[in-house]
């Protein structure tokens, strides 16, 4: 089955994008091995002085990496961690995220917009963190963004799909690539908005908190293949309560 | 504007005819030509009627040959989205036809230029008295119609109709040729809050040959009428083709896509839809308006309300009452009533010939029994212009 | 001058390259910011570093 996702003109099989924050540098590997990883992503941070390890050398061939703004208050810090990030080598792909509320961590959907305008313009891909709210969505679409990524639920939470029909409005009506970003802590979850019709998963802290991470992500990435192919094979009739109507309600035509 | 004959390209825009992006022109089209309405089985049709949304997929299952057989189904699910978006009301308003002028041969109807009928154009003295005097049936909603001549009942003749339909009348449309956004600027600043325009077909090569002469020869010019008119800042608009004259089944497709998509684009337009079927005309006999059953114009209503659930739907004076008044509360939320398509036909001696035969003639008093004895509530506006 | 919002030692006369150098970083895995700009890889042998110079110097960690 030819099924890719498809964002900014790049092609993934895998429809699991992994956060690499909370992990030991040795355990991202396996992780990304066993959840069929193909996109990863990771935060801009100061450098410490010498040679401390870097992430980028645990990181296994091929991955596409995806540079959060974790860290960016508002939308000019954004756009100077995404020059950064870019600077750094790997690519045009960045995460906007712009978080200036310290108890929920919401994602402050306007200076988003402001930022992606601003990225877009750059030749970046870029894929918009968010809270799902659709005229935000329509505005980052309007302003150049290559995928939406609602959260689920506050992120770090494990909440799972508290969002779940707000999401479902954005894929209905956004055609851009939907990813559900933040707050799903189990497989369950993320095979539920995958069966919604979202295009892919990112998933870390319930990945990096498991007793087993390695298994985690594999059971993650069955789950995201099990929602998108129920999704793709369109989930039958679901019989509602209601009755039928006794009388006909066509029983005026004449033909 | 430039005489437009057979020698013009259909697809090709003339002096003066604004241009605007087609990109929703060329999604519509693309899907209605792959429309491959004999592949849907009843299968796709219960998933269809099973979903809480349906998507373009589904959509495309209710409008094939296999959701016929599920018509009972469809309307059970049609009237409780009909109740949940719109409660038990159903507008009321009424067609006025101020000129039947038009420079357009179109080969199907009354109106066409070569059609030797009565040719008539209101002064605005007259205009004012058939306002009035539908005004005192007690409608608030009216929609201003001419034939399409840009030279005799140009612009600034339509602005000048709807400042006086204003002044009586709450909601006030037009249904006449498709302008420029700045004409539909003015015109909305006169005092009119939307639009119909009827593609007729969405096929481009059915369309050429049955529009031979005037701007409406030009298809895409038409197509985006809509989107002028939002740009124009208009709030509602209304799209429709005229069942019958081309695959009922792609047409209808391409009309609900064709508001899907602006409304995508520009989500705070109000959509609605007019779904007529051919009528006989003055004439010409040939026509036969039996080419779409009434079975399958209830098919495409309903799956026009399911696919769009908070879209307007009119149901035209061309059915007739019977099936007039089943519709509402079903799919339809808007009815005519008391209804002259003929030029000055309320207040006096009719000056120009009807465009179509109707075949509901009841007034708005009859009209408004009608709705309650279905357990509606008639409602006469719902908008205030601020 | 100050690096990572920390005041540094600097010798007169020393580059971008040389400071990085001697400050153990690899040159591969980090990106420079200079008074507010990106400086490209590519000018960090020209540049000569003053006292009043402003450094940051990032790199990818791990972050969702």
């Amino acid at each position: 089955m030819n099924d890719k996702l498809v964002i900014g003109g790049h092609e993934f099989n895998s429809r699991f994008i992994l956060g690499s924050g909370k992990f030991s540098l040795d355990m991202t590997k396996k992780v990304i091995e066993n959840g069929g990883v193909e996109m990863a992503t990771l935060a801009v941070r100061r450098a410490n002085e010498g040679g401390a390890e870097n992430i980028l050398d645990y990181m296994p061939e091929g991955i596409v990496l995806l540079p959060n703004t974790s860290g960016a208050r508002n939308a000019d810090e954004a756009v100077r961690i995404a020059r950064l990030a870019r600077e750094l080598g790997c690519g045009d792909f960045v995460k906007v995220e712009v978080v200036h509320d310290s108890k929920y961590l919401l994602p402050d959907n306007h200076e988003t917009v402001k930022a992606t305008e601003i990225l877009a313009k750059e030749g970046f891909i870029v894929m918009d963190y968010m809270y799902p709210d659709l005229n935000a969505a329509r505005a980052m679409a309007d302003a150049g963004a290559a995928a939406i990524m609602p959260l689920a639920a506050p992120i770090g939470s494990n909440m799972g799909l508290a969002t779940r029909d707000f999401i479902k409005i954005l894929v209905d009506e956004i055609d851009l690539p939907i990813i559900v970003d933040a707050g799903i802590g189990r497989p369950s979850q993320a095979c539920e908005a995958m069966e919604l019709g979202v295009d892919a998963i990112m998933a870390n802290t319930a990945v990096a908190t498991a007793a087993d991470p390695g298994l985690m992500a594999k059971a993650f990435r069955l789950a995201i293949e099990a929602g998108r192919m129920a999704y793709l094979s369109g989930p039958g009739r679901i019989l509602s309560g209601v009755g039928e109507a006794s009388s006909p309600l066509t029983g005026f035509l004449r033909d | 504007m430039e005489k437009i004959d057979r020698s013009h390209s259909h697809m090709e825009y003339c002096e003066g005819m604004e241009k605007i992006p087609h990109d929703i022109m060329d999604k519509a089209l693309g899907l209605r030509e792959a429309y491959d309405y004999k592949s849907y089985t009843p299968q796709d049709v219960k998933r269809a009627l099973g979903k809480d949304r349906i998507d373009i997929e589904d959509f495309m299952a209710l409008l094939s040959p296999a959701a016929e057989g599920f018509l009972e189904e469809m309307a059970a699910k049609s009237a409780q989205i009909t109740k949940r978006q719109f409660g038990n009301s159903v507008s009321l308003f009424t067609p006025l036809y101020i000129a039947n002028y038009c420079e357009n041969h179109c080969v199907y109807c009354g109106f066409n230029c070569y059609n030797r009928i009565h040719r008539a154009k209101l002064t605005m003295e007259e205009i004012e008295e058939e306002l009035r005097e539908i005004a005192s049936t007690g409608l608030e909603d009216i929609l201003i119609l001419t034939g399409e001549s840009p030279n005799i009942t140009g612009v600034e003749y339509i602005g000048e109709a709807v400042k006086l339909a204003s002044k009586y009348f709450k909601q006030v449309g037009i249904e006449v040729f498709p302008m420029n956004t700045d004409e539909y600027r003015y015109i909305h600043e006169c005092g009119a809050d939307y639009v119909c325009v009827y593609q007729e077909t969405y096929s481009t090569d059915e369309y050429e040959k049955l529009h031979l002469r005037g701007h409406k020869r030009i298809f895409p010019y038409r197509f985006n009428a809509q989107e002028r008119a939002i740009r124009g800042g208009m709030r509602l608009v209304s799209f429709g083709a005229l069942l019958g004259l081309g695959d009922f089944r792609k047409d209808a497709l391409a009309t609900g896509l064709h508001a899907y998509f602006i409304q995508k684009k520009y989500p705070h337009a109000e959509i609605s839809f007019s779904p007529p079927r051919l009528r006989p005309i003055i004439n010409n006999e040939s026509i036969n308006p039996n080419d779409v059953k009434e079975t399958q114009l209830l098919q495409v209503m309903m799956a026009y309300r399911i696919f769009m659930p908070f879209a307007g739907i009119t149901i035209s004076t061309r059915e007739r009452e019977g099936f007039r008044d089943n519709v509402i509360g079903l799919c339809a939320t808007k009815i005519s009533a008391g209804v002259s398509t003929g030029v000055g036909g309320h207040s006096g001696e009719e000056k120009g010939d009807e465009q179509f035969d109707i075949s509901d003639p009841r007034s708005v008093k009859e009209v408004h029994e009608a709705i309650l004895k279905k357990g509606c509530q008639p409602v006469y506006n719902d908008y205030v212009r601020v | 001058m100050i690096l990572n919002g920390k005041k540094t030692e600097i010798k007169a006369g020393m580059t971008v390259m040389e400071f990085l150098t001697e400050q153990g970083y690899k040159a591969g895995r980090i990106a420079v910011e200079l008074n507010g700009e990106i400086l490209p890889k590519s000018s960090y042998e020209k540049v000569v570093l003053t006292e009043a110079d402003v450094m940051e110097v990032v790199t990818f960690m791990g972050g969702g």
